[in-house]
C-alpha cells in the first residue's frame, strides 16, 4: 500500500488505528473507569487526574471517549457489511445483466438513496428503542443504494470496454469475465466507498445520539457527550471541545483515507500521457542561442511564418524529455504547407507551439518562430490576444469536441465575430450567416439555432472552420481536421480548405498523416520523423522522387502503391521513443540504406536544390532506391 | 462447395416503432474456407454490427447465419462456446482491446480458460509460439499492454485471436487506429498469417484500397445494405454502384496528378450536407445520388448481376446479358460520372 | 420541459408509496399497543378492544395502509397520540420554517460552494489550497457540533444570533434571517465541501477539453472560456451532487433544528421519535419525502437550462 508514503493518509491510518484499538480492548488506552463518577468534581477543564476533563456527572471524559468508541465501531460495522454486500452484489448483478433486472434495481437503489437515513432511523428507534443492530441493519441497506450506484457504473464501464468483447468472443462464461475483468476494478472502488460510508455512519451515529437514540445510558457515546456538553454550555464551553474533536477527527481521518485511495486508483488506471495542466497563457521567455540561427534558412524573408531550429521539452528542469529536437520549415502567403509525419514524429505539438500553446510542462528550449516579422516566443499575452483568432486560425481534429455542447453554434460563432471586431449584435448575426455559407452550409440560418449534437461530424467540422475564421486570418493551422470524418466527407472538406484559401488568399498550415490529403492539398511539404525535420520539398518534386529513405519507404507502404497480389512494401520496427532516440540518424535503425557512418553522428539538414532540404548523408548518393 | 460461413436475408434492428435503426438490413453474402471477403462502408453503414452479430455480441433481428452449415443465428452463450474456438476476432482499437492491467502472458491463456485446455506449461508454450508468429519475443509475456506501442498491441490481439487456430476471423477495422508504415506491417502479417494457416478472414474496414491487398471478394455497404459486391480488384478498380463510385473518387492517393483528375471527376458526385436521414423505402443512398430518380426513392432496388460474380444493387445498372462469361464485358455501359441532377 | 417535470412526477409517486409503505411497514412492528398507549394504563380491558376496534387495529397491514392511505390523499394524516393534535395541521404549521432552512442552506452551498471550488480550480497558490482545506474541513466537521461552538461563541458570548427560535418573514427580514443564520450556515457546510470539490474536479476536467484548445487558440477571451464555457459544462455534474447532497440535509436538518429548538419538521419529528408519537412522526417522514421531491424538480429544471442535451433531442 502505497498509501503510508502520503503524510496526511499515514496519519489518518494511524489515527483509525488508535480508534479501533480504543474499541477493541479500551483498558489498554485507559485505566479510568467510564462510569465511575465524582460528583464532587463535575465539569472540569485539562487536569492531571483527567486529561480531558469531567462531564456533569464526574465521569473522566477521556475515559468515556475511549468506551465510547465500540458502540461507533459495531455499528460501523454492521451497516458497512451490509452495505457492502447488498451494494456490491446488486451492481455487478444489475450492470452486467441490464434489461429488466438492471431496471429494477436502479429504481429501487434511486429510491432508496432519495430517503433520508436519519429519518427512517428515528422511526426505527422509536419503534425498536436502544436497538442498535436493528437500527444499523436499516441503515446498512440505505446505504447500500448508493453503491449500488457507484458498483453498477464501474461495471457498465467495464462492460462496455472491447477486452471484455474479446474475452466474450474467446468463449468465457460470465462468472469467468467477472472475476477477470470486473472485480479487479470494483475492488479499490469498494475500499474508497468503504471509507467514506463509514464517515457516513459515524455522523448519523453520533447525531441520533446526540438526540438520545443512542447506546442506553449510562453508556458512553460520542454523540450523546456532545449532547451533554450543550446541556452545560451556559456553564461552561470546554466539554464541547473533546466530545466533538474525537467525531470530528475520526470523519476527516477516514476522509483523507478515501481520498488517498481515490487518488492511487486514478494513477493506476489513467493512461500514461502527457496530461494537460491548468491553461494559462504562456508568456514564455526561451533560453535563445544566436548561434543556432546560422540554421538552414528556408530562403525566404517574405515568408509569412518562418519556424528555424525549433526544440520542444517537456518536464521540469531536473527531468526533461526533449520530443522536438530542430525543426524547420516556413509557410509563405498565400501557400499550403503541410507537417507530414506519424503519431510521436512530434507534428502536432509543433503545431501548438506556433501558436504559443505547448501543452502541459512542454516548453520550447530552443530556435525560433517568427510571424509576420515578430519573433513569438518571447511575444507577451497582449500580443497573442491580438494574433490568436485575428491572424492565425486553429482548427482542431474532432469537430465534435471542438465546440461547447452546451451552447448554440450561431452564439458561438457570434462570440468569435464580437472578439475580434466591434459591431452590434445585429451585425455579428448577419457576419455569422455569411461566415456559415462561406463554409458551404445549406441553410445557415437553421444550423445557427442548432446545437453541436445536432449537427453530423461534417457539418460540425464546417462550423470549427467557421470558428477559425471568424477573425478573418491570414494563415489557418489545422491539425489532422479531417482524420475523425468519413472519405466522402473529408473529400469535401478539403476541396472546402482549398476553395478558401483561393478566396482569402489565405496561407494553411495542415498536419497529418495522410499522403493522400498531403497530395491533394498541399503545396510543399515537411516531413517529419522523431522529432526532426527529415525532408521538406515541392509536393510534386517530393511524390516523384522522395530523398529520404523514410519518406520513400512511407510512400511505397500506401496500398495504392503495391498491386494486390503482392506483398505491401513495410518499413521494418518501430518508431522510436523520444527518451530512446539514437545518438546519430534516428531513423538508422529501420532504413534499408543505412551503413556504419549513418549512425555515429546526427544528422544535419542539406539543401538539395532551391525549396528542398534532406537530412540524410545517403540522400544524394546514386540516387534514391525507386 | 459449402462455404465456411453463409449469411441470409440478415437484419440487425436497434430500438422499434419510429425510431428504429436498422444497423444491417438484409445482408447475404458467403465466405468460404480460406477465403478473405473485404467489407467496405463508412461510419453508419453497419459493417460493424455485421462482424459482432457474427459472433454473438449483439442480437439478430431475422435471418441466418450458419457456419459449416449449422445455424448458429440464435445461440445461447453457453452453446456458443465450442464455436468460440472455430470464430474469433481482432477489434480495431489496439488500446482498450486488451486489458490494461493483465500481463500479455494473462491475455493470451483467456481463450484456453474457456476451454479447458491443456495445462499452464503447455499454454505459455503456445503463447510463445504465436507470439513468435506475429513477430514478437517470449520476454513480452510478463510485460503489461502500456509497455507496447499501437502496432505491437494489435499483433498481440491477432496472436490472441489465433491461440484456438480458428477457421474464421472476423477482423474489425483492425488497422485503421494505427500508422501508415505499421499498417503496411500488420496487413502483411494478415497475409501471411492466412497463407500459412488458412484462415478465413471477413476484414472490416472503412478503406477500399486496404481492402483490395487482402481480400479476394469485396462487398460494399452503405446504411445496413449492400450496395456492390464482387471480386475486390473490379469493385476497386471499376466500380460500378454510384456509392462506390464515390468512396473511390473520394478517397486520396499520394499522387498529386492524380487527385487533380480525381478532384474533377468529383464535381457533381454525392453531396454530404443533404439532409441524412435513413429512409425506410428505397434506395438508402437515393438523397445523395447524384443519378437518382423517382423510382430510387420509392422502390429498394434488387441485387442485379453484372458479371458471374460481380453484383450491385442499383436501378441503373444492367444485368449482364445472358450468355455472358468475363468478369470484364466491355460491351456493357458502365456507370460514368453522370451529369448532376442537382446543383452540389 | 414538461417531459422532465413528467418525469420527475412519475418517479416522485411510486417514491411516496413506497416510503409512506415503508413507514407504516415499520411503524407496525411496534410491540407496543397504540390502544394502550392513548388510554393510559389505567384503562379497562374492553375499553382498550373497543378502541383498538375503533383504530381498526384488527385489520391485515394491508387494510390498515390502504385506510391510511385513502386518508391522507385527503389530507388527513391522522391524529397524533400525544396530544391528541391533527397531525396534518402541526406539521403544516412547521413547513415554512423547515422549507426556510432548506432552500437557504442549498443557496449558501450553491454561492459558497461553487465559488470555492472555481477559486481552487483556476488559482494555484496559498488561495487555492485554503479553498481545499476548506473542502476536507467542512466534511468532517459533524453539522451540529459546529453549530453548537458557533452558537457558544457568536449566541452566548457575542449575542449576535439568537440562540434559539425562529422568526417568519412576516415579522421582518432581518430577524428571519438572523433566526436562520447559524442553522443554515452550520447545515450547509457539508454541502459546500462536497460541492466545492466537485467543482473543483469539473471545472479542471471542462478546463482539458478540446474546446477550450480551440478557444483559445482562436482567440476567445479567458475569462470567458474560464466562466462562460467551462464553468457551464462544469455545473451539470455539479447539479447532481446538489441533489445528493440535499438528502443528508434533510438528514442534518433534524439535528440542527433540535439543537436551535427551531420549530420544523425536524425537531417535532425528533420529539415525535422520543415519544413515540408514531402517526407524527409517520406524517413527518412524508412531509420530508415531499420536501425531498420539491427540491429535485428545482433541480432538474436548473439542468436543463444549463444542458441543452438533456432539453433538445
Amino acid at each position: 500500500m502505497g498509501l503510508i508514503r502520503r503524510p496526511a493518509a499515514a496519519i489518518s491510518i494511524l489515527w483509525i488505528g488508535l480508534v479501533t484499538l480504543a474499541a477493541i480492548w479500551p483498558s489498554l488506552l485507559t485505566n479510568a473507569d467510564p462510569n465511575n463518577q465524582d460528583l464532587a468534581n463535575i465539569l472540569q477543564g485539562p487536569s492531571w487526574s483527567h486529561v480531558l476533563g469531567t462531564t456533569t456527572l464526574g465521569e473522566d471524559v477521556y475515559a468515556r471517549i475511549v468506551y465510547g468508541a465500540r458502540p461507533m465501531a459495531v455499528a460501523i460495522v454492521f451497516a458497512l457489511s451490509i452495505a457492502l454486500v447488498l451494494g456490491t452484489i446488486g451492481g455487478v448483478v444489475a450492470g452486467y445483466l441490464g434489461g429488466a433486472v438492471d431496471g429494477f434495481l436502479i429504481r429501487a437503489a434511486d429510491v432508496l438513496f432519495a430517503i433520508p437515513g436519519l429519518l427512517i432511523l428515528l422511526v426505527v428507534y422509536s419503534v425498536f428503542p436502544y436497538n442498535i443492530s436493528a437500527g444499523m441493519a436499516t441503515f446498512g441497506v440505505i446505504l447500500s443504494a448508493g453503491l449500488l450506484r457507484i458498483v453498477r457504473s464501474v461495471t457498465l464501464g467495464v462492460r462496455e470496454e472491447p477486452y471484455v468483447d474479446a474475452a466474450v468472443v474467446s468463449g468465457l462464461s460470465r462468472s469467468q469475465i467477472m472475476t477477470r475483468h470486473v472485480f479487479p476494478r470494483i475492488r479499490p472502488v469498494l475500499f474508497v466507498q468503504a471509507a467514506l460510508i463509514a464517515a457516513i455512519v459515524i455522523v448519523v451515529d453520533s447525531g441520533l445520539a446526540f438526540l438520545g437514540f443512542g447506546p442506553r445510558p449510562p453508556q458512553p457515546s460520542w454523540g450523546g457527550l456532545v449532547a451533554e456538553a450543550r446541556g452545560a454550555i451556559f456553564r461552561q464551553s470546554w466539554l464541547l471541545i473533546p466530545s466533538g474533536a474525537a467525531i470530528a477527527l475520526t470523519v476527516l481521518a477516514l476522509s483523507l483515507i478515501g481520498d488517498a485511495l481515490r487518488d492511487q486508483n486514478t494513477a493506476a488506471w489513467a493512461p500514461s500521457k502527457l496530461t494537460r495542466q491548468r491553461q494559462k497563457p504562456t508568456t514564455h521567455v526561451p533560453a535563445l542561442r544566436p548561434e543556432a540561427i546560422d540554421a538552414v534558412l528556408d530562403d525566404d524573408a517574405s515568408a509569412l511564418l518562418s519556424v528555424t531550429n525549433l526544440a520542444i521539452a517537456f518536464g521540469d528542469a531536473a527531468d526533461q524529455l526533449e520530443v522536438v529536437s530542430d525543426v524547420t520549415f516556413s509557410v509563405r502567403p498565400g501557400e499550403v504547407v503541410g507537417l507530414v509525419g506519424e503519431s510521436g514524429c512530434g507534428k502536432s505539438v509543433t503545431a501548438a507551439s506556433v501558436l504559443g500553446m505547448t501543452p502541459g510542462t512542454g516548453r520550447v528550449v530552443r530556435g525560433s518562430c517568427v510571424f509576420e516579422g515578430r519573433e513569438m516566443l518571447t511575444a507577451t499575452a497582449g500580443d497573442w490576444a491580438a494574433i490568436r483568432g485575428r491572424r492565425i486560425g486553429f482548427v482542431s481534429q474532432e469537430p465534435m469536441v471542438s465546440l461547447d455542447p452546451t451552447y448554440r453554434v450561431g452564439h458561438q460563432l457570434r462570440e468569435a465575430v464580437r472578439r475580434h471586431q466591434k459591431c452590434s449584435r445585429r451585425a455579428a448575426s448577419d457576419r455569422v450567416i455569411e461566415l456559415l455559407e462561406s463554409v458551404q452550409l445549406p441553410d445557415p440560418v437553421a444550423v445557427a439555432k442548432r446545437y453541436p449534437h445536432q449537427l453530423s461530424g461534417g457539418m460540425a467540422q464546417r462550423v470549427a472552420i467557421a470558428l477559425a475564421l471568424a477573425g478573418d486570418p491570414i494563415l489557418l493551422i489545422a491539425d489532422e481536421p479531417t482524420t475523425a470524418l468519413d472519405v466522402t466527407v473529408q473529400a469535401e472538406i478539403l476541396d472546402l480548405l482549398r476553395r478558401l484559401r483561393a478566396e482569402r488568399q489565405m496561407a494553411v498550415l495542415i498536419i497529418t498523416h495522410d499522403w493522400g490529403v498531403a497530395a491533394d492539398l498541399c503545396d510543399r511539404v515537411v516531413v517529419m520523423y522523431a522529432g526532426e525535420v527529415v525532408e521538406a520539398a515541392d509536393i510534386h518534386a517530393l511524390i516523384a522522387q522522395p530523398l529520404h529513405p523514410y519518406s520513400v519507404g512511407l510512400l511505397d507502404s500506401h496500398p495504392e502503391r503495391s498491386p494486390a497480389d503482392e506483398r505491401l512494401v513495410a518499413i521494418p520496427g518501430n518508431v522510436p521513443h523520444p527518451a530512446h532516440w539514437p545518438t546519430g540518424c534516428r531513423f538508422e535503425p529501420r532504413c534499408p540504406r543505412s551503413i556504419e557512418r549513418c549512425s555515429l553522428n546526427p544528422v544535419a539538414e542539406v539543401h538539395i536544390g532551391p525549396d528542398r532540404r534532406v537530412r540524410c548523408i545517403r540522400a544524394c548518393d546514386g540516387g534514391a532506391p525507386r | 462447395m459449402n462455404a465456411l460461413l453463409s449469411i441470409h436475408n440478415l437484419r440487425v434492428h436497434f430500438g422499434k416503432g419510429d425510431r428504429v435503426v436498422r444497423a444491417v438490413d438484409d445482408v447475404s453474402l458467403e465466405v468460404g474456407d480460406g477465403e478473405t471477403v473485404g467489407v467496405v462502408g463508412e461510419s453508419g453503414s453497419g459493417k460493424s454490427t455485421l462482424g459482432r452479430s457474427i459472433v454473438g455480441l449483439v442480437p439478430v433481428t431475422s435471418g441466418t447465419i450458419k457456419f459449416r452449415g449449422a445455424d448458429i443465428t440464435t445461440l445461447s452463450a453457453r452453446h456458443r462456446r465450442p464455436l468460440t474456438a472455430d470464430i474469433q476476432m481482432v477489434f480495431q482499437d489496439p488500446f482498450s482491446s486488451l486489458n490494461p492491467s493483465r500481463t500479455i502472458a494473462q491475455t493470451l491463456a483467456e481463450p484456453f480458460l474457456a476451454h479447458g485446455r491443456s495445462d499452464r506449461t503447455h499454454r505459455r508454450e503456445m503463447a510463445v509460439d504465436m507470439l513468435n508468429r506475429v513477430e514478437l519475443t517470449a520476454d513480452a509475456l510478463d510485460k503489461y499492454p502500456a509497455q507496447f506501442s499501437g502496432g505491437q498491441r494489435q499483433r498481440i490481439a491477432i496472436a490472441r485471436a489465433l491461440m484456438l487456430s480458428p477457421r474464421l476471423v472476423i477482423c474489425d477495422e483492425p488497422v485503421s487506429a494505427l500508422d501508415l508504415s505499421i499498417q503496411a506491417q500488420i496487413l502483411n502479417l494478415f497475409a501471411d498469417l492466412r497463407d500459412d494457416l488458412g484462415i478465413a478472414y471477413l476484414f472490416i474496414a472503412h478503406d477500399l484500397a486496404v481492402v483490395r491487398h487482402l481480400a479476394q471478394r469485396t462487398v460494399v455497404m452503405y446504411r445496413g445494405q449492400i450496395m456492390e459486391s464482387g471480386p475486390a480488384a473490379d469493385v476497386n478498380d471499376s466500380p460500378r454502384h454510384p456509392y462506390t463510385q464515390s468512396l473511390h473518387a473520394a478517397a486520396p492517393v499520394p499522387d498529386p496528378i492524380m487527385q487533380r483528375t480525381r478532384r474533377e471527376a468529383r464535381i457533381g458526385s454525392a453531396s454530404t450536407t443533404v439532409d441524412l436521414t435513413s429512409p425506410s423505402v428505397g434506395c438508402p443512398f437515393a438523397s445523395r445520388c447524384p443519378s437518382a430518380f423517382d423510382r430510387c426513392r420509392l422502390e429498394r432496388p434488387p441485387t442485379v448481376q453484372i458479371a458471374p460474380r460481380h453484383h450491385a444493387a442499383c436501378f441503373l445498372v444492367q444485368p449482364a446479358a445472358p450468355g455472358a462469361t468475363d468478369d470484364n464485358n466491355t460491351d456493357l455501359p458502365t456507370i460514368q460520372h453522370a451529369q448532376p441532377r442537382r446543383s452540389p | 420541459m414538461l417531459r422532465l417535470i413528467g418525469r420527475r412526477l412519475t418517479f416522485a409517486i411510486p417514491m411516496l408509496f413506497i416510503v409512506s409503505f415503508l413507514s407504516f411497514f415499520l411503524v407496525s412492528l411496534s410491540p407496543t399497543d397504540p390502544a394502550r398507549v392513548i388510554l393510559g394504563p389505567y384503562a379497562s380491558q374492553e375499553a382498550v378492544e373497543a378502541k383498538q376496534l375503533e383504530l381498526h387495529l384488527d385489520d391485515s397491514i394491508f387494510g390498515q395502509y390502504w385506510r391510511w392511505l385513502q386518508g391522507a390523499l385527503h389530507g388527513d394524516l391522522g391524529r397524533s397520540i400525544v396530544g391528541g393534535g391533527d397531525v396534518t395541521t402541526q406539521l403544516n404549521a412547521r413547513l415554512g420554517a423547515t422549507l426556510s432552512l432548506v432552500l437557504v442552506s442549498l443557496g449558501v452551498v450553491a454561492v459558497l460552494g461553487v465559488g470555492l471550488g472555481i477559486v481552487s480550480a483556476v488559482r494555484g497558490g496559498v488561495i487555492g489550497r485554503t479553498a481545499d482545506a476548506i473542502s476536507v474541513a467542512g466534511f468532517a466537521l459533524p453539522a451540529f457540533w459546529i453549530a453548537l461552538l458557533l452558537t457558544s461563541f457568536f449566541s452566548v458570548r457575542l449575542g449576535w444570533f439568537p440562540v434559539a427560535g425562529y422568526s417568519t418573514i412576516d415579522q421582518g427580514v432581518r430577524d428571519w434571517g438572523r433566526s436562520l443564520a447559524l442553522p443554515a450556515f452550520a447545515a450547509s457546510l457539508a454541502g459546500v465541501a462536497v460541492v466545492s470539490k466537485q467543482t473543483r474536479a469539473s471545472m479542471l476536467e471542462a478546463l482539458s477539453r478540446d474546446y477550450v484548445r480551440v478557444m483559445e487558440a482562436n482567440g476567445f477571451s479567458r475569462r470567458s472560456i474560464v466562466y462562460r464555457h467551462a464553468l457551464r459544462n462544469a455545473t451539470i455534474p455539479v447539479v447532481t451532487v446538489m441533489g445528493v447532497f440535499t438528502v443528508s440535509l434533510l438528514g442534518s436538518a433534524v439535528v440542527i433544528e433540535n439543537l436551535f429548538a427551531y420549530p420544523g419538521i425536524g425537531s417535532l419529528a425528533a420529539s415525535a421519535a422520543a415519544q413515540h408519537d408514531l402517526p407524527l412522526i409517520q406524517g413527518a417522514v412524508i412531509y420530508f419525502t415531499l420536501i425531498v421531491i420539491f427540491v429535485g424538480l428545482l433541480l432538474d429544471i436548473s439542468y436543463s437550462l444549463i444542458d441543452p442535451r438533456v432539453r433538445v433531442h
